[in-house]
C-alpha cells in the first residue's frame, strides 16, 4: 500500500501537522535526518554544516537548475537519536521569517515508522502565505510551460 | 453562482497570477502593484476588482491607503490551495524513503 503524507492546517492557527509513514525502520529513517550524504541526497541540497546536538547549527545551500543558490539555516535545539529533533528553519534572503520544528520519530512496527512533524510560524498570516507558496509557484510554472508551447507554436 | 470556476477563470490572466505572486508575500496598495507593471493603471485596477470580487484577494484599510492581500480564507475553501504543499512534502518524503532503501541494500 502506499502511504501518504497527512497535512493539517487548522483555521485560524499558526502551526501545521506534517504526518507521514515510512517503509522504513525507525534508525534508518532517522538517520537520514542525521547523516550529511544523505540529506544532500534526499533533500537535493548541499550540506555546508550540521552540527546534531544541543545548541548547534546548521546550513544547507541548495541550487536550482538555473544555477540561482538559495540558503537554509537553523538552530538545533534538541537532538534526541531516534527520538526527536527540534529545530529553527529559516530560508535565507526571503520574508518568509522564521519557523520553529518539532520532529517526533516513533517505530510502528519493526519495519515501518511514523514521523509527525509540527511546524510553528510568527503568526496566522504567515502560515497561511507559506502554505500557499507551492500553489502560486505551481500556477506560475504552469503558465512558463504554457508559454513556451505557444512560443514554439509561432 | 460556481465559485470555482470563477477562481480558476481568474487565475487563467497572466497579469493576475503575477499580482497574487506579488502580493503572496506583502500586502501592497493599488499603486505599488500598478508600478510594476507596464500595463496602464485603469486595467490593473481592474485585474484587482476581479481578483477581490472572487475573493482571491481581499482589502484592507491602512490610515489612508488601500492595501491588497491575499485571502486566505478563500484558500482553505479550495481544498487545491493546499494540495500543492501536501505534494511538495509528499514528493520529498517519497525520495527520502527510495534514498534509505538503497542505502539499505548497499550495505
Amino acid at each position: 500500500m502506499e502511504r501518504k503524507t497527512i497535512v493539517t492546517a487548522e483555521n485560524g492557527q499558526q502551526t501545521v501537522e506534517i504526518v507521514r509513514e515510512f517503509d522504513l525502520p525507525l534508525e534508518l529513517l532517522f538517520k537520514a535526518y542525521e547523516e550529511p550524504e544523505l540529506i544532500e541526497q534526499w533533500m537535493n541540497t548541499k550540506v555546508q554544516k550540521l552540527e546534531n546536538k544541543q545548541h548547534g547549527s546548521f546550513h544547507f545551500i541548495t541550487t536550482d537548475p538555473r544555477g540561482n543558490a538559495f540558503g537554509m539555516n537553523g538552530a538545533i535545539h534538541e537532538f534526541s537519536p531516534n527520538k526527536r529533533i527540534v529545530r529553527t528553519f529559516e530560508m535565507e534572503n526571503t520574508p518568509f521569517g522564521i519557523q520553529l520544528e518539532f520532529l517526533n520519530f516513533e517505530a510502528l512496527g519493526e519495519e515501518t515508522s511514523k514521523l509527525t512533524m509540527s511546524v510553528l510560524y510568527e503568526s496566522v498570516t504567515q502560515r497561511d502565505q507559506l502554505l500557499q507558496l507551492p500553489f502560486i509557484q505551481g500556477i506560475n510554472m504552469a503558465h512558463n510551460r504554457l508559454q513556451d508551447i505557444l512560443i514554439n507554436a509561432k | 453562482m460556481n465559485l470555482r470556476r470563477d477562481v480558476f477563470q481568474a487565475i487563467a490572466d497572466p497579469t493576475r497570477r503575477a499580482i497574487l505572486v506579488l502580493v503572496a508575500t506583502q500586502s501592497m496598495t493599488a499603486g505599488a502593484i500598478a508600478a510594476k507593471f507596464d500595463t496602464a493603471r485603469p486595467t490593473v485596477s481592474k485585474h484587482l476588482s476581479i481578483l477581490t470580487e472572487c475573493e482571491l484577494l481581499a482589502q484592507e484599510q491602512n490610515g489612508r491607503e488601500m492595501y491588497y492581500h491575499l485571502n486566505p480564507k478563500k484558500m482553505k475553501e479550495i481544498a487545491d490551495f493546499i494540495e500543492p504543499f501536501r505534494k511538495m512534502w509528499d514528493d520529498r518524503f517519497n525520495k527520502l524513503e527510495s534514498v534509505m532503501k538503497n542505502y539499505k541494500k548497499q550495505k
